[in-house]
């Protein structure tokens, strides 16, 4: 008697829509995750604020006075070496976009554990809606709330002294950010709903998570460059998919050269994308059940 | 009425671990009737119901649901079912609209059928004035009116209950029980639900299954069942001699045995009503006065019994299990 039409758009849309509801009827939860990446860029990056350490000061060693001007020069030598910029405070601001991008999307595979203990995926596998669409619904719904929460994050960084120094059109600029942070985003969504496929329990959830989001932060270029890591960590830093989203976004939006072409950093995150999120539905197709 | 909605055969669940929930089970569910699934926690129940409901993977056997293969037609059968677990699977964050028309989406039902459906479904449940409220605020009772409304937005020709008076008071479980059979009288559905409440089997099931440690012991009326393996007993008030009485009743046929208990005389037979007339005619022929008089009728505990050697009891469950229904009975006493 009804028709049926287009099932797995309408499923999917429905799905969607149902997570973000529950992310923006409970402002305390978005409010709490935007927390540390705002004590990052306020505290770690205004108080570590190295520019300060190699400018305005006059170093007077006996019979050889230095002027200020001398030292500035050196000094911005040496981060512009450094860090690519000599405004630290926006390169670990830039940086934090990838930061809340990659909490955001790995709260995701919570959500899955969640809606097994509450009986709602159990209700959810009854209907016809695809299995798919069940993961796909969940990394759209986390692709949107990082990119959401990155823009405050951006705004924040704004107000507190991040200056920009676009490298292409400023428009084109904000759209290559916002487009590597939704490959970042759909990666890491993907990543950590496959791992929360078949887990029961939130526990073991959140201890993947703490396992893994420090060392992913830190083996990035997220703090500090590449190249002032140790040799053995090197490798880990340019497997790492925060470097590249890193290198891309800070390249366009505040000019620093970046250590690999951007061509080949996007063509990873693509890759990086493309490679969990079809893993992720297909593994979602076979061990997606009660 | 004749045609068999659901066919099962020699369906069988081993859960990883080895733990062999249902054991070959086979049955036929005609059309338009209500099929009870009587056991205790831990019988393989909500198992049976989730490999029927394709939310589960049979380890072996098949089952068909309106035709449709459960293993290998699953989202055709997903789209003709309507299933109302044991546990609430509402979205407490959600209201009950918004609750109710996902579920409608899901079947990629057109958004005016849908908001006209749930619109009438939370009418039929009496939830309708409530809907804009999220549904943490609702109570055990309008969770599972809820839960019921949204097994029906499909409006699917097979309804599984899964326990769906599970922790609910007597009035609140009645209530439901109202609702069930005016669904099955308007829609017409097939209704398969699982219980271990035995009154519930007993007088709302048109078949009942007794299942037992993952296998059906017996199917039948819940009459049938009850004759065929036990009697009735009728506990007479009279004063006389023993060797009258004795005499007394000595030619009834339906008459399988009697004792004399407290200075009462309790007789077992095969069909009290037939039966009373006899007995008391007799007694008072042979000049007995017969002074009270009653009647009991089996239960499904004593078919139980007869099948399983046991009354019904709390089984182990799994932790997980537990945990659901304690999450489940607390959320239906709140």
């Amino acid at each position: 008697m009804s028709k049926i039409k287009t099932p797995h758009l309408h499923g999917l849309w429905a799905l969607t829509n149902r997570e973000l509801k529950k992310w923006y009827k409970e402002p305390v939860i978005l409010i709490l995750s935007l927390i540390q990446p705002i004590l990052w860029i306020g505290i770690f990056g205004k108080a570590m604020n190295l520019a300060n350490m190699f400018q305005g000061a006059s170093i007077s060693i006996p019979g050889l006075t230095i002027p200020r001007q001398i030292i500035d020069q050196i000094g911005n030598l040496v981060l512009k070496e450094t860090f690519g910029t000599t405004d630290y405070f926006s390169f670990l601001a830039v940086g934090m976009l990838s930061f809340i991008v990659l909490f955001t999307s790995m709260s995701s595979g919570m959500t899955i554990v969640w809606d097994r203990r509450l009986g709602f995926l159990g209700k959810l596998l009854t209907t016809p809606v695809p299995r798919g669409s069940i993961i796909i619904s969940k990394v759209l719904a986390s692709i949107i709330k990082s990119l959401a929460q990155a823009t405050i994050v951006l705004l924040i960084g704004v107000l507190l002294g991040l200056r920009f120094s676009f490298s292409i059109a400023m428009p084109a600029a904000f759209l290559l950010m916002y487009l590597t942070l939704f490959l970042l985003s759909f990666g890491f969504s993907s990543l950590f709903l496959m791992l929360a496929l078949r887990s029961t329990r939130w526990e073991t959830q959140m201890a993947i998570m703490n396992l893994l989001n420090m060392p992913l932060l830190f083996s990035s270029n997220s703090f500090y460059p590449i190249s002032y890591m140790p040799w053995w960590l090197k490798p880990i830093a340019l497997a790492n998919p925060l470097t590249y989203a890193n290198a891309i976004t800070r390249w366009a939006l505040i000019g620093v050269t970046p250590g690999v072409s951007i061509m080949v950093a996007f063509a990873y995150l693509v890759a990086f994308a493309m490679l969990f999120a079809a893993l992720g539905i297909t593994l979602s197709w076979r061990f997606l059940s009660l | 009425m004749s045609e068999s909605v659901i066919i099962v055969n020699n369906l069988t669940k081993v859960y990883p671990g080895g733990v062999l929930a249902v054991d070959h089970i086979s049955f036929e569910v005609k059309e338009g009737e209500i099929f009870a699934l009587l056991g205790p926690n831990g019988a393989g129940k909500s198992t049976t119901i989730g490999m029927l409901t394709t939310a589960l993977r049979p380890t072996e056997g098949e089952a068909y649901v309106g035709g449709f293969s459960v293993t290998r037609e699953p989202a055709k059968v997903r789209s003709i079912i309507g299933v109302v677990p044991q546990e609430f699977s509402a979205d407490e964050d959600l209201t009950a609209w918004e609750n109710i028309t996902l579920i409608g989406y899901l079947y990629g039902l057109p958004r005016d059928e849908v908001k006209r459906r749930a619109e009438e479904l939370l009418q039929m449940v009496g939830l309708y004035g409530v809907k804009d409220k999220k549904v943490e605020t609702f109570s055990g009772g309008m969770r599972r009116r809820l839960e019921i409304a949204m097994g029906l937005i499909n409006r699917p020709r097979v309804l599984f209950l899964d326990e769906p008076t599970l922790g609910l008071d007597v009035q609140t479980r009645a209530a439901i029980w109202e609702y069930v059979l005016k669904l099955k009288k308007d829609y017409n559905m097939t209704i398969f639900l699982t219980t271990h409440y035995l009154e519930e089997a007993d007088s709302y099931g048109d078949r009942v299954a007794i299942i037992d440690r993952g296998r059906i012991l017996v199917i039948g009326r819940p009459d049938e069942l009850k004759k065929s393996v036990t009697w009735d007993t009728v506990e007479i008030e009279v004063t006389g001699p023993e060797d009258t009485i004795r005499k007394a009743l000595s030619g009834i046929r339906q008459i399988k045995e009697f004792t004399f208990v407290d200075g009462r005389l309790v007789v077992k037979v095969s069909d009290g009503p037939l039966a009373i007339p006899q007995i008391v005619n007799s007694l008072s022929s042979m000049g007995l006065e017969v002074r009270e008089l009653s009647m009991s009728r089996p239960t499904l505990d004593e078919v139980y019994m007869h099948y399983t050697g046991r009354s019904m009891r709390e089984e182990f469950i799994s932790k997980e299990e537990a945990f659901a229904m304690r999450r489940t009975l607390r959320r239906a006493r709140s």
